[in-house]
């Protein structure tokens, strides 16, 4: 088979991510963003894997490594969301400005507790 | 145009649409819906490509454990039902995200077809079975892989400690 087609799909999703991250309010719908990039990532590893045949299996093993990762990061990343909905009520990203440079701050709602 | 090739466009159409989808739809719901159809065709593509063993970790660690996460969270945080107005950006800011997005997936695809588009994959059967993997996973990779545990037990710490009650309300220096 063409690699082409992997080498698409692995494209077309990490822009949908990027554009998932980018473009959300909600904490947690950026998280499916980033999952999105991380399996264009994955897709790329196995797709390079069929094609050279590495003798030590490197990019399934790396996908393998991956998925772990990304479950350790929406494990952490769930805590800090339902952290932040603890604190503010809500869990969406244009409010939390608490770490942000004053100058960027913009008038919000209501003000952090 | 092999059988493969045949195949995989059918699963990668659907991973690509639903993965547009999950970042799109204004329900959130919707949208950890469509991450399973997105993921699950992914391990489809991984099974197209002859990596079964990945494609099983695939669908029990995403579309089991961290597609149930978002769930979660979405369930925990009271995610309205329906359309929400409040899930996007506004305009200005979806169409810039709209143009990064669009320009990092042009550039991934120019460079990679222009590198190595022409490239031929034979997916070797030998290659699928489970035994080979497990010997490199088991054998050249240990160190990394013992590493690996390291990492989700100190996430399994973080993740308790974050969900305390009262971090960061100044009472936890107890």
């Amino acid at each position: 088979m063409h690699l082409t087609g992997p080498l698409l799909l692995s494209a077309v999703l990490a822009g949908a991510g990027v554009y998932g991250v980018l473009a959300r309010r909600n904490a947690v719908l950026v998280l499916i963003g980033v999952e999105l990039i991380l399996n264009a990532a994955n897709l790329l590893l196995v797709a390079f894997d069929a094609a050279y045949r590495d003798a030590l299996h490197s990019g399934q093993v790396l996908t393998l490594f991956v998925v772990t990762v990304a479950a350790a990061e929406v494990g952490v990343a769930l805590a800090v969301v339902l952290l932040l909905f603890r604190r503010r009520g809500d869990v969406d990203l244009r409010g939390a400005r608490d770490l942000a440079e004053a100058r960027d701050v913009v008038p919000t709602s209501e003000p952090v507790p | 145009m092999t059988a493969r090739d045949v195949l995989f466009a059918l699963v990668g159409v659907l991973a690509a649409a639903s993965g547009i989808l999950a970042v799109t739809s204004r329900q959130v719901v919707h949208a950890a819906l469509w991450l399973v159809t997105a993921l699950g065709a992914v391990a489809g593509c991984y099974l197209v490509l002859g990596a079964e063993v990945v494609a099983l970790v695939q669908v029990l660690v995403y579309v089991g454990a961290v597609v149930v996460l978002v769930l979660f969270a979405l369930m925990l945080t009271r995610a309205p039902i329906g359309r929400a107005p409040d899930v996007d950006a506004p305009w200005p800011q979806r169409l810039a995200a709209a143009v990064a997005g669009a320009a990092t997936a042009g550039l991934l695809a120019v460079v990679l077809v222009e590198a190595v588009g022409g490239r031929l994959v034979q997916v070797d059967p030998e290659r699928s079975r489970a035994q080979p993997l497990a010997r490199s996973l088991f054998g050249s990779w240990v160190l990394p892989f013992e590493l690996l545990s390291l990492l989700l037990l100190a996430a399994l710490v973080a993740a308790l400690v974050l969900s305390r009650d009262g971090f960061g309300s100044g009472e936890e220096d107890d």
